[in-house]
């Protein structure tokens, strides 16, 4: 990590990153395969197509999802 | 006179948001005791549409892959869903999420409105479903018995609804069958589905009765004793259901009426 260190949480889990990294390179970081996930950010949903543009702020609530069972 | 057997009948199809279906049963994918169950069950019903959600997960559970891996191989239709969402803001977002790793614009949309029954807010799902049908999604609308809130719901683009029949998971079949046929006979033109609440094939015969297209359940199969066992019970009672409401049921009648004839009966009125 290069730049100011920001906390975020991440599924409620608290972490920390760059100010200046992009999602896409946070997503390996923290072990998820961008395809296979879906991502909210303060509950604003974030298509992968702005993955490598998106870049966190402190404090941000990062909500990654996956296919689960459904009824 | 020839009565045409079922089995040389045309194919009774049924068309969702311009896709055309055999099997009246949707099916939900949770709470089924193994995924091996879940797999042999949502085949025996014969369903092609199958619902789904999305969660929080680890990369330690391996991002729901096992899972969805499963589900993809009986090539079904899904339809995800929106469960436990409380607000318009959180179903919308959490469709967005789920049209793009579901690869679908279809979409049950759930708003909770309160926790004890998990009675859908009718307001904020009207709300969520006119801003999702601008967004392009094809809603599948989870409501009450309402037939206002089911017109309100028509009138901002839904071309299907899906009324309850009870709450989630209770299982104790059709509380209202008075409002469920208002509904029916004030919306002839959308398909319907009774969606929550059926517990028994008896339910579903019911609902197919009083005319609705379809079923969504999931707990009635998956918690069943014998889940593959009930999922057939559940595909031959809607095909039944469908059936009589095709065929049309007798009227009722206040008196007896003998359906033996009484004309020739013998050692009446002897004398």
């Amino acid at each position: 990590m290069t730049g100011l260190i920001i906390t975020v949480s991440v599924n409620n889990e608290s972490k920390e990153c760059s100010l200046d990294q992009p999602l896409a390179q946070l997503l390996t970081i923290w072990g998820f395969e961008a395809g296979k996930v879906a991502i909210a950010v303060n509950q604003n949903f974030v298509p992968r197509s702005q993955y490598k543009s998106c870049c966190l702020e402190h404090g941000d609530k990062v909500d990654v999802l996956a296919p689960v069972q459904g009824g | 006179m020839k009565i045409p057997a079922t089995d040389t009948m045309p194919p009774d199809t049924w068309t969702l948001y311009g896709q055309t279906f055999n099997s009246r049963l949707l099916i939900g994918s949770a709470l089924y005791p193994s995924p091996a169950i879940m797999r042999d069950a949502i085949t025996e019903s014969g369903a092609e549409i199958v619902t789904v959600s999305l969660r929080r997960q680890s990369p330690e559970q391996g991002g729901g892959e096992s899972f969805w891996r499963q589900l993809k191989e009986l090539k079904k239709t899904m339809l995800p869903n929106t469960a436990g969402c409380h607000s318009v803001k959180e179903a919308v977002t959490l469709a967005q999420m789920s049209r793009e790793l579901f690869e679908t614009d279809w979409l049950k949309l759930e708003v909770v409105g309160d926790d004890y029954n998990l009675q859908p807010d009718p307001l904020a799902t009207v709300a969520a479903a006119a801003q999702l049908i601008k967004l392009g999604f094809k809603v599948f609308p989870y409501c009450t018995d309402d037939l206002v809130i089911c017109q309100r719901l028509r009138d901002v683009g839904c071309q299907v609804l899906m009324p309850w029949g009870s709450p989630i998971g209770t299982g104790r079949g059709l509380m209202n069958p008075y409002n469920l046929q208002a509904i029916r006979d004030r919306i002839p033109e959308l398909p319907l589905i009774v969606d929550a609440g059926i517990g028994k094939p008896s339910h579903a015969v019911q609902a197919l009765e009083l005319g609705y297209d379809g079923i969504l359940l999931n707990t009635a199969i998956a918690q069943a004793g014998n889940p593959v066992l009930m999922a057939s019970a559940f595909k031959r009672a809607i095909e039944a259901g469908r059936q009589a409401a095709l065929a049309g049921a007798m009227p009722e009648r206040q008196t007896a009426s003998p359906s033996t004839p009484t004309l020739g009966m013998p050692f009446w009125h002897q004398q």
